[in-house]
C-alpha cells in the first residue's frame, strides 16, 4: 500500500500504537481483534500480534473500534460578504475530531465569474495551513462556460477533485438553468465526476421571498415560509430526471425534508444512481424554531434548504438512512456568529445561511438511529464513514479498518451520555442548534493519522497536520452501473428508404418560428399550398374543393418502386 | 337541476352551487358534494338499481336530492313548474338563438331510452324543444305531431365534449388538414357535440386578435357548439391586459401555458409563477403543456448529432421522464400559488402516476389523457414506413411502453384522470414531410376526435374497468364542470342544451382512414376494432347523425362563453385561500451587534475584490473572528476577548426585549 499524501509530516512516522481487546466494526462485519498501527497506517490486525516492544497500548476493553467518521460536507472558513464563517479550518477540524470525525470534505465556493482553479488553490492554502485532520475538497460550479469546463477537467485530472456541486437555487447568482445542468452533468459523466446538487427551485423561491416581504414577514420564519419543502422535492425530482437523461451519478446535498427524501428513495427503487445526504441538523432537529420569539435563536437555524417545520421529519429521515435509501451524512457545518446573522435582522433573505453540526454528527446518528433500534452498528459505520469514502473513491484507504488503511480510528463508547450545549462545544459560535439535547454514544478515543487526538476527554490537536487527500475520478461505487448502462443505451436510427413523396411548402427556415406575416393572417394563402390544393398529385389541383376522404387515394407510386413510403401500410 | 339552470342563466348571479358552500340547505350541500372532486367522490355515484330491477319507475324511491329533482320533472307538478320556467329560459338564451336564425325550432321526443348521466341511470323519455331539453320523465305530456325517436332501451347520454382540439393550429404557414368544418363533422360522427379548440397565437402576436380570428373561422364553419382555450405564447404586461379582457368580456376561462418548445412558447419558472398567480386572480383554469423544454432541446441536438433524423428521434428526445418532471413542477407551482392546474395530454404512465399522487396529497390538479394515449403506443415510431411513423408524432410523444394505454385507462376509470380529449390536430403526409430529414420539424399532432368516445367505451367500459356513468363523466360531464359549462352541457336535465347521443354499446366497427370523416389520409388507429358507437346524435336539438349518415350543417355551431371561477376547480382553492394566511412572528427589535456588511449592490453578491484576495481584503469591520482567533498551540493574541457562547453579547438596560442570546 503506497498511499502517500502530498505532505509528509515527519513527526507522525515515529508513532506506533496498539489497540488491544477491541471489537472492530466495519460496514460489513464486526469482529474482535487487536490493531497495530505504525507510520499513520494500519499494519496488522488480528489476535496475538507480534509487535515491537515499547509501543503505546490502548486497552479498548471490548468497546467498538470504528473507522473515523468522514464528514462529507463542511463550510469552514467560508467567505461571505467580506466576512468569513467563524469556524476556520483549525477550529472546525478540531470540533470534527472532538466528535469522532477524522476527515472532512469542504466545499470550495468560487464567486460567479471567478476562476475555479484560483479558488481551489486558495482553499488548499487555508486548509493546509490550519487543518488538524485530513481533508478533501468539493468544488462548486457557480457559473458555466468553456473556460470553466477546462478548469473542471484540470481539477479532475490533476488536482484530485472528483465531485462538483451545482446550484438549482440562488437565482441570478449561483443558479443554473436546466440546459446548463444538462451540459454540466453530461460533461461530468464523461470525466468520471460526481454531480452534487443543491436542490431547490430558485425561481419560485425568489417569487415567494418577494411575496413574504410584501406581506411584512421579515423575520426568520419568512425563510422557511418562502422555501417550502415542495420546492426542494421538485428540484430533487428535476435533478434526478436530468441526471438520468445524461446517465450521470447524482448526489443530492442536504436532504432536509420528507418529500425530498421520498423522491430520492423512489428514484433509487427505479434504478437511478442517486445518493442522498441528510445533514446533522435535519436528522436531529426541525424547523419549528424558526417561529421562536427570540430572533437570535430563530436566525441560528437558518440554512438552505430550511429545516422542515414538520416535527416528524428527523425520525423519518433516520428511518430512510437506516434502510439505505439515503446514503451518507454530512454536517453542512457553516457557522456564523449572531452578529453576522444579524445582517439580516430586518430582512430574512439577508441572513447568512448555515448551522453547526460537525461535532455532533456521529453522536446524533448513534442516538437517533442506533439506540432507537433503527440501524445496526455496521450500518452506522457505513453512513458515517464508509459510504462517503466509496463515493469519493477513497475507499479502502479511508472508511475501513483494514491492513494498509490510514490509521483513522475511533473507539466508540456506546454508553456515555452528554448534553449538547454551546458552552462546551468546540465550535466558535455562541449558539448550538442542538442546545440541550441529551445524546447517548460518544467517542472515547480518537486516533487521527496514527496519533491519539482525543483521550480521557482531552483534545490534543495540531493545526496544519491535515493532508489533502486527492480523490480520483470514476469511483466504482457510483460508476460501475453507469458504465454498464452506457454500453446498453446506444440509440440507433431506423434504416428507411428515402421519403420521396410530396412535401408541403413551408415558410420558415428553422426552429419552428413561422414568419410573422404568416401568423397575423393565418387564413392568407401562400403561393401554392399543397394542403389546400387537396393534395391530389394525380391531377390538377381542384381549388376550394377539399375532398372529404382523401385517404383512399394513394399518393403516387414512383417508378422507383418500393422505397416509396408515403402511404400507410 | 332546473333550479340550478335558472340561476345560472341570470347573468349577474353565480349559480346556486357556486354560492353553495356558504349558505346551504341540506339539499344544496349534497349538490356541492357531487361537484367537488374530493378523492373518491365518484364512488358515491349510484346506478339506479331500482330502475334496473323493475325496469320502470314503480318503485322509485329517491336516493339522492339531485335524482329526486330530475324525476320530479316527470310528475305533473314538476312539469307545470318546468313549463312555467320556459319563459325565462328562452329569454335568456334568446340572443344566441337570434344570432343563428338558421337553427329551426324542432320538437323531438326520445322515447324508451335509458338516460345515463354521470351520477345515475334511469329510464325516461326526453322531450326537446328549441334546442333545449324541456322535459325528462315518463308519460310526458307533449304537443302532437312531433317527431318521435324510439331508443328501444338503448343508452341516452349527454353528447361528448372534446376539450382539446387544434383545428386551426398553423405550422410554418400551413393549416391542419381538418379545419373547423371537417373537424366538427368528425366530432359529430363520433358522438361528440361540443369541442373546445386551442387558440394558438404565435409568439409576439396579440391574443385578442388571434382569438377573434379563431372565433370568426369557427362561426363560419363549425357544425357543433364550440368554445375556445387561449394559449399564452409569451408573458408581459400587454398579455396580462388581454387576458383580463378575454376573461371578463369574451367568455374564456382557460389558458394554456407551455413548459416545452424552448425559445418559442416556453416559459421560465418565474414566468409560470406569475402567470399562475395572475390567472388565479382572474379565476381561470391553467392548462399546462408539461414537458421540460430545456432538456428536450439538448436531447434533440444529441439525437440529431447521432445521425438519427427519423420519427424515432421524436420519442427518443422526449423520454417520458421529462414529461413526469414537468408535471411534477407544474403541480408544485400550482400548490405554491394555490391555483388549479390542468395537465393537457397525459401520455405516459409516470406522468399519470405523478398526477395521481398529487391528488392523493390534496393538490387541485386535473389530468387529460387523449384518444391516442388511451389506445395506442409509441412502438410505431420505429416503423419502417416513414409516413406511418410520422403520423404518430405528437408532443408529448406516445410512450413506447405498450402497457401505457391500459394503465391510463385504469387511472381514468378510478377518477385519477378526469377528462378525455383528443388533441386532434391532423396534418397531411405531405405536411408531415416537412420534417422528412429532421424529426424536430415534423408538425405535431394526431387524429382522434372521431374515435374518442368509441375507444373510451371499448378500452374502459367494455373491458370492465369503468361503468357507464363514469363513461359519461370522463367524456362529457367532468369537462363541462371544469370549464364551467355545467349543467348547460354535460348533463341530460331539464333546461340543458339538447346535445344528446343515443349510444349503442354493441356496435362494432373497424377504424380505417377510408371511412373516416377527417380529411387526413392516415388514421393512427387504422385497423383497430372498436366496440360501441353512436346510433344517433342530436346537436342543438337537431338530428345531425343517424345510422351512419351525417347531416351536419356548416356554421350552426355557436360559441359558448364560459364564466370564470368554475366551481369544480375553484371551490377548494377559495377555501384554502382563507385558511392559508401566513403571519409573521411578532418579536422585539433585535438590538444586538450587527456585523458590518460591505455595501454590495445585490443579494449576497460579495464585492469582486473580496473574491480575488479574500484574506488581504478583510475590511475594517471591527474585528474578524476568523482571522484573529484560534490556534491550538497556545495563547492567542485575543484570548482575553470573549468569543464564545459562554459570553452574552450585551444586555442593554432595556431588558427582556433584547434577543441577542439564545434562550
Amino acid at each position: 500500500m503506497s498511499y502517500q499524501g502530498k505532505k509528509n509530516i515527519p513527526k507522525i512516522t515515529s508513532d506506533r500504537l496498539l489497540i488491544k481487546g477491541g471489537r472492530i466494526v466495519n460496514d460489513d462485519q464486526s469482529f474482535h481483534a487487536d490493531i497495530y498501527m505504525e507510520d499513520g497506517l494500519i499494519k496488522q490486525i488480528g489476535d496475538n500480534l507480534i509487535v515491537p516492544g515499547g509501543v503505546k497500548t490502548i486497552e479498548a476493553n471490548g468497546k467498538m473500534v470504528i473507522p473515523g467518521g468522514i464528514d462529507i460536507h463542511t463550510h469552514f472558513q467560508m467567505p461571505y460578504r467580506g466576512t468569513t464563517t467563524v469556524d476556520d479550518f483549525a477550529q472546525g477540524s478540531k470540533a470534527a475530531l472532538a466528535g469522532g470525525t477524522t476527515m472532512i470534505v469542504d466545499h470550495v465556493i468560487p464567486d460567479p465569474g471567478c476562476s475555479l482553479m484560483a479558488a481551489y488553490d486558495q482553499w488548499r492554502q487555508w486548509a493546509d495551513e490550519k487543518s488538524c485532520c485530513d481533508y478533501s475538497l468539493h468544488v462548486d460550479i457557480t457559473h458555466w462556460n468553456d473556460s470553466v469546463k477546462q478548469e473542471v477537467e484540470n481539477l479532475i485530472k490533476e488536482k484530485g477533485v472528483n465531485s462538483f456541486q451545482v446550484y438549482m437555487a440562488y437565482k441570478d447568482y449561483y443558479q443554473m438553468s436546466n440546459s446548463e445542468l444538462y451540459d454540466i452533468f453530461t460533461f461530468l459523466a464523461e470525466r468520471g465526476g460526481i454531480a452534487e446538487v443543491h436542490a431547490e427551485n430558485g425561481e419560485i423561491i425568489a417569487e415567494e421571498q418577494t411575496r413574504m416581504l410584501q406581506m411584512g414577514i421579515t423575520g426568520p420564519e419568512g425563510h422557511v415560509l418562502s422555501r417550502p419543502e415542495e420546492l426542494e422535492a421538485e428540484a430533487v425530482f428535476r435533478a434526478i430526471t436530468i441526471a438520468s437523461q445524461t446517465n450521470c451519478p447524482l448526489y443530492v446535498t442536504r436532504v432536509m425534508s420528507k418529500s425530498a427524501a421520498d423522491i430520492i428513495s423512489q428514484a433509487r427503487k427505479k434504478g437511478h444512481v442517486v445518493f442522498g445526504e441528510p445533514i446533522t441538523a435535519s436528522l436531529g432537529t426541525d424547523g419549528t424554531h424558526y417561529w421562536s420569539k427570540n430572533w437570535a435563536k430563530a436566525a441560528s437555524f437558518v440554512t438552505s434548504p430550511p429545516l422542515s417545520p414538520d416535527p416528524t421529519t428527523p425520525d423519518y429521515l433516520n428511518t430512510l438512512l437506516s434502510s439505505g435509501d439515503l446514503s451518507v451524512t454530512g454536517s453542512a457545518h457553516c457557522t456564523f456568529s449572531v452578529a453576522q446573522k444579524a445582517i439580516g435582522k430586518d430582512d430574512f433573505t439577508q441572513i447568512p445561511e448555515g448551522v453547526n453540526g460537525v461535532e455532533e454528527r456521529m453522536t446524533l446518528i448513534w442516538d437517533k438511529a442506533v439506540t432507537t433500534g433503527k440501524m445496526d452498528e455496521n450500518m452506522f459505520v457505513a453512513v458515517t464513514s464508509t459510504n462517503a469514502a466509496k463515493i469519493l473513491n477513497l475507499y479502502p484507504r479511508k472508511g475501513r479498518i483494514a491492513v494498509g488503511s490510514d490509521a483513522d480510528l475511533v473507539i466508540w463508547d456506546t454508553d456515555s451520555i452528554r448534553t449538547i450545549t454551546a458552552k462546551t462545544h468546540n465550535s466558535a459560535t455562541e449558539y448550538n442548534v442542538f442546545e440541550g439535547m441529551e445524546l447517548r454514544g460518544a467517542p472515547q478515543v480518537v486516533i487521527c493519522q496514527g496519533k491519539i487526538v482525543l483521550e480521557d476527554g482531552n483534545l490534543h490537536v495540531t493545526s496544519g497536520v491535515g493532508r489533502f487527500i486527492p480523490c480520483s475520478p470514476f469511483p466504482d461505487f457510483a460508476y460501475k452501473r453507469i458504465k454498464a448502462r452506457k454500453q446498453l443505451a446506444v440509440l440507433r436510427a431506423v434504416p428507411r428508404g428515402m421519403y420521396d413523396g410530396p412535401v408541403s411548402e413551408f415558410s420558415m427556415s428553422r426552429g419552428g418560428t413561422p414568419s410573422a406575416s404568416a401568423r397575423n393572417s393565418p387564413t392568407k394563402q401562400p403561393v401554392r399550398n399543397l394542403h389546400q390544393s387537396a393534395f391530389s398529385l394525380a391531377g390538377p389541383p381542384t381549388p376550394d374543393d377539399i375532398p372529404i376522404r382523401p385517404a383512399g387515394r394513394r399518393i403516387v407510386v414512383p417508378p422507383g418502386g418500393r422505397s416509396n413510403i408515403t402511404t400507410l401500410s | 337541476m332546473s333550479d340550478c339552470r335558472r340561476q345560472w342563466n341570470r347573468e349577474d348571479e353565480l349559480p346556486v352551487y357556486l354560492a353553495g358552500p356558504i349558505n346551504t340547505g341540506p339539499n344544496q350541500k349534497k349538490t356541492y358534494g357531487m361537484f367537488s372532486s374530493v378523492e373518491g367522490a365518484f364512488e358515491s355515484k349510484t346506478i339506479d338499481f331500482d330502475n334496473y330491477a323493475v325496469g320502470r319507475k314503480g318503485s322509485r324511491t329517491p336516493r339522492s336530492g339531485s335524482r329526486e329533482r330530475v324525476l320530479d320533472a316527470g310528475d305533473p307538478m314538476g312539469k307545470t313548474s318546468s313549463e312555467a320556467r320556459e319563459g325565462s329560459l328562452t329569454n335568456s338564451t334568446g340572443e344566441t338563438d337570434d344570432a343563428h336564425p338558421g337553427v329551426e325550432s324542432e320538437r323531438l321526443l326520445i322515447k324508451g331510452g335509458r338516460v345515463v348521466n354521470d351520477d345515475q341511470s334511469l329510464y325516461a323519455d326526453v322531450y326537446i324543444e328549441d334546442g333545449l331539453i324541456k322535459q325528462v320523465g315518463e308519460n310526458l305530456v307533449v304537443p302532437g305531431g312531433i317527431k318521435v325517436i324510439e331508443a328501444n332501451g338503448r343508452m341516452v347520454i349527454p353528447g361528448g365534449i372534446d376539450v382539446n382540439t387544434c383545428l386551426m393550429k398553423h405550422y410554418l404557414g400551413t393549416q391542419p388538414a381538418d379545419d373547423f368544418l371537417q373537424g366538427t363533422k368528425a366530432a359529430l360522427a363520433g358522438g361528440t357535440t361540443m369541442i373546445i379548440d386551442h387558440v394558438t397565437p404565435a409568439p409576439g402576436e396579440s391574443l385578442l386578435e388571434a382569438f377573434e380570428c379563431w372565433q370568426e373561422a369557427a362561426d363560419k364553419k363549425a357544425c357543433c357548439d364550440y368554445s375556445l382555450h387561449v394559449d399564452i405564447p409569451q408573458w408581459n404586461e400587454i398579455v396580462k391586459d388581454e387576458l383580463e379582457l378575454l376573461v371578463q368580456e369574451k367568455g374564456i376561462n382557460s389558458f394554456q401555458v407551455y413548459m416545452a418548445y424552448k425559445d418559442t412558447y416556453q416559459m421560465s419558472d418565474s414566468q409560470l409563477y406569475e402567470a399562475f398567480s395572475f390567472l388565479k386572480q382572474l379565476g381561470a383554469v391553467v392548462l399546462v403543456h408539461a414537458e421540460n423544454g430545456d432538456l428536450i432541446a439538448q436531447e434533440q441536438r444529441k439525437i440529431l448529432g447521432m445521425g438519427i433524423t427519423g420519427p424515432e428521434g421524436h420519442p427518443l428526445s422526449r423520454p417520458e421522464e421529462l414529461e413526469a418532471e414537468a408535471v411534477f413542477r407544474a403541480i408544485t407551482l400550482g400548490n405554491r400559488v394555490n391555483c388549479p392546474v390542468y395537465i393537457t395530454k397525459v401520455m405516459s404512465k409516470s406522468a399519470a402516476d405523478t398526477i395521481a399522487q398529487a391528488r392523493r396529497k390534496g393538490s387541485v390538479v386535473f389530468g387529460e389523457p387523449i384518444t391516442a394515449s388511451l389506445v395506442t403506443d409509441g412502438s410505431h415510431y420505429w416503423s419502417r414506413n416513414w409516413a406511418k411513423a410520422a403520423a404518430y408524432v405528437t408532443s408529448p410523444p406516445l410512450s413506447p411502453d405498450p402497457t401505457t394505454p391500459d394503465h391510463l385507462n385504469t387511472l381514468l376509470a378510478c377518477g385519477d384522470l378526469q377528462v378525455v380529449g383528443s388533441a386532434h390536430c391532423a396534418y397531411s403526409t405531405s405536411q408531415k414531410a416537412i420534417g422528412k430529414d429532421d424529426f424536430t420539424l415534423i408538425p405535431e399532432g394526431t387524429n382522434g376526435v372521431e374515435e374518442r368516445m368509441g375507444f373510451v367505451w371499448d378500452k374502459a367500459v367494455a373491458m370492465g374497468k369503468m361503468d357507464e356513468n363514469q363513461f359519461v363523466a370522463v367524456t362529457s360531464t367532468n369537462a363541462a364542470k371544469i370549464f364551467n359549462l355545467y349543467p348547460r352541457k354535460g348533463r341530460i336535465a331539464v333546461g340543458s342544451d339538447a346535445d344528446i347521443v343515443i349510444w349503442d354499446p354493441y356496435s362494432v366497427k373497424t377504424i380505417t382512414a377510408k371511412l373516416q370523416q377527417s380529411a387526413s389520409e392516415y388514421n393512427i388507429f387504422e385497423g383497430l376494432e372498436c366496440r360501441g358507437g353512436p346510433v344517433l346524435v342530436l346537436s342543438q336539438g337537431r338530428v345531425v347523425y343517424e345510422e351512419g349518415k351525417l347531416q351536419a350543417q356548416q356554421g350552426t355551431g355557436r360559441f359558448i362563453p364560459r364564466k370564470h371561477f368554475p366551481d369544480y376547480a375553484y371551490q377548494r382553492v377559495k377555501f384554502r385561500n382563507q385558511v392559508k394566511k401566513q403571519q409573521g412572528v411578532t418579536r422585539g427589535l433585535y438590538d444586538g451587534p450587527v456585523y458590518d456588511v460591505v455595501p454590495t449592490p445585490k443579494y449576497i453578491t460579495p464585492a469582486p475584490s473580496a473574491k480575488t484576495s479574500p484574506i488581504s481584503h478583510q475590511p475594517p469591520p471591527i474585528r474578524n473572528l476568523h482571522q484573529s482567533n484560534f490556534s491550538l498551540s497556545g495563547a492567542q493574541l485575543d484570548d482575553n476577548i470573549p468569543r464564545r457562547s459562554g459570553h452574552r453579547i450585551v444586555a442593554p438596560p432595556g431588558g427582556r426585549s433584547n434577543i441577542t442570546s439564545l434562550g
